[in-house]
């Protein structure tokens, strides 16, 4: 089957930016944003987002990456991975971090998020957004913000396309 | 990616500078509250030495730790059983217990090569330096220093791409020589070898190498890098050079000497350093001296080789 497009690039713009507006309004009061995605394409995302958020807020938000490979519980069922550069230009410590992925599937990844960012300090609070979320979760972890919900059946695969990266903007579904 | 590390000899240049990038990040991960990381958790490395090296071993142990592996140090010093013997029965044991990567120094080159290919055990092998063969983790330590001192924190993805290197003393019996000159050739560094006739291989000719004998005049070239050699005493059999003496007048970096060289250039030693001989105290202790970044940088490029061997499926590579 040829891949089917499940979002188009106005559709993932205005994601980006409702995910903006959505991760503001909940901010506990008085809130240093953090926002770091995690590579390739949640540190593409994370541009975006914190780039909107500094639009609605009227003040600067700032944006890194971090690489949690070194981190994941799933090094040995492959050969192993190149590791990722991990960029993170304020303190963590006391931060609001919002953690950026493109798509969240068995939360794995965002548990070997939570632990890198544990070994770099201890944030106030850490939020979770994605751009697609489509289930099947093998662990208790869940978004913040979503940009859309897509169930799909495991042996689907979705991939989340973004131009700095793959030199176009959608979401789609084979 | 690499089922083991046993020498930088066949090392291509993107598979060295991939290495170099995942000691980058290996290194920022020292920088953090939290150094320790559990990528080789439940994973066991067997340091072991047949001979001395507290610098590389504990380099190694370091390492590992790091990465939340096991440490089982094995010192096979003064073992009286005949060398071949000895290894297979070491390297039997040391699978029967379980051991996922062993970390071997040995005096007799080749020793690495012979644990990886021989059947004895299924774990990754790194060579931490092999009779005169290869030292495959200070060469690429050594690459890392000079990226990192050229390019800061824009090293990563970087080559050594005309840069040049002159090594300087003992070539003869230094594996610390040998894997430097295939790794930072392969990396693009222009290498030049400087030494007495009688401690400079004869086989150099075949290396990507240029060799001379007069070491002014390779410092009076003005190069990016000089690298000394330690004067191993204790791998001399006979007479190379007169006497002490001498050679650190002809071969030594003296302070009168490293005052003649460009302002950008590094100077480099493995350790340890026998000061006074081939190197003079105050130009160790100098800004363009990178010994202790050596050392430092050191512990990141062992865990990106630990790493590297260790912590994907084996046999998969």
């Amino acid at each position: 089957m040829p891949p089917r497009t499940l979002l188009q690039a106005d559709d993932v713009r205005r994601a980006i930016m409702r995910m903006a507006h959505e991760l503001l309004e909940t901010a506990p009061d008085g809130a240093r944003f953090l926002v770091l995605g995690i590579p390739t394409r949640g540190a593409v995302l994370a541009a975006r987002l914190a780039a909107a958020m500094s639009q609605v807020a009227g003040e600067p938000v700032a944006v890194g990456t971090l690489d949690v490979t070194l981190y994941r519980d799933d090094l040995g069922s492959q050969p192993t991975r190149p590791t990722g550069r991990t960029d993170v230009p304020a303190d963590v410590d006391g931060a609001t971090v919002v953690l950026v992925d493109d798509v969240l599937f068995s939360g794995r990844t965002v548990r070997a998020a939570l632990d890198a960012l544990t070994a770099l300090g201890r944030p106030a609070v850490v939020r979770l957004a994605v751009l697609v979320d489509r289930g099947h979760r093998e662990l208790p972890i869940r978004p913040d913000s979503v940009g859309r919900n897509l169930p799909s059946a495991k042996t689907e695969r979705i991939r989340v396309r973004l131009v700095e990266v793959d030199g176009e903007d959608g979401v789609t579904i084979e | 990616m690499s089922e083991h590390l046993l020498s930088t000899r066949g090392l291509g240049r993107d598979a060295a500078v991939a290495l170099l990038d995942i000691a980058e990040d290996m290194a920022d991960t020292q920088q953090r509250q939290v150094k320790k990381l559990p990528t080789l958790r439940g994973t066991t490395v067997v340091n072991l030495f047949f001979e001395d090296s507290t610098r590389t071993r504990i380099s190694f142990e370091a390492a590992a730790k790091r990465l939340s592996a096991d440490v089982i140090t094995f010192s096979a010093k003064g073992s009286s059983v005949s060398k071949g013997e000895s290894l297979q029965d070491t390297a039997q044991t040391l699978q029967a217990m379980g051991a996922d990567g062993i970390v071997i120094r040995h005096q007799a080159s080749g020793a690495a090569e012979v644990l990886a290919s021989s059947g004895w055990t299924r774990a990754g092998i790194v060579n931490a330096g092999d009779g005169t063969h290869e030292h495959p983790t200070q060469a690429l330590l050594d690459a890392f220093t000079i990226r990192k001192r050229l390019h800061g924190a824009a090293s990563r993805g970087r080559d050594l791409d005309g840069v040049a290197v002159v090594i300087v003393g003992d070539v003869l019996h230094s594996r610390v020589a040998r894997s430097n000159v295939w790794l930072l050739t392969a990396l693009g560094a222009a290498v030049r070898l400087v030494g007495p006739p009688t401690l400079l291989p004869g086989a150099v000719g075949g290396w990507p190498v240029t060799a001379g004998i007069d070491l002014d005049e390779a410092i009076d070239a003005g190069p990016d890098v000089v690298m000394m050699l330690r004067v191993q005493r204790e791998r001399m059999t006979e007479a190379f050079f007169p006497s002490a003496r001498e050679y650190a007048a002809l071969y030594g970096l003296s302070s009168a000497r490293a005052a003649r060289l460009p302002e950008r250039s590094l100077v480099m030693h493995p350790g340890p350093m026998n000061r006074g001989l081939e190197i003079a105290g105050e130009v160790a202790d100098s800004p363009r001296s990178t010994v202790l970044e050596q050392v430092e940088n050191g512990i990141a490029v062992r865990m990106a080789v630990l790493y590297d061997v260790l912590a994907g499926r084996r046999g998969a590579a």
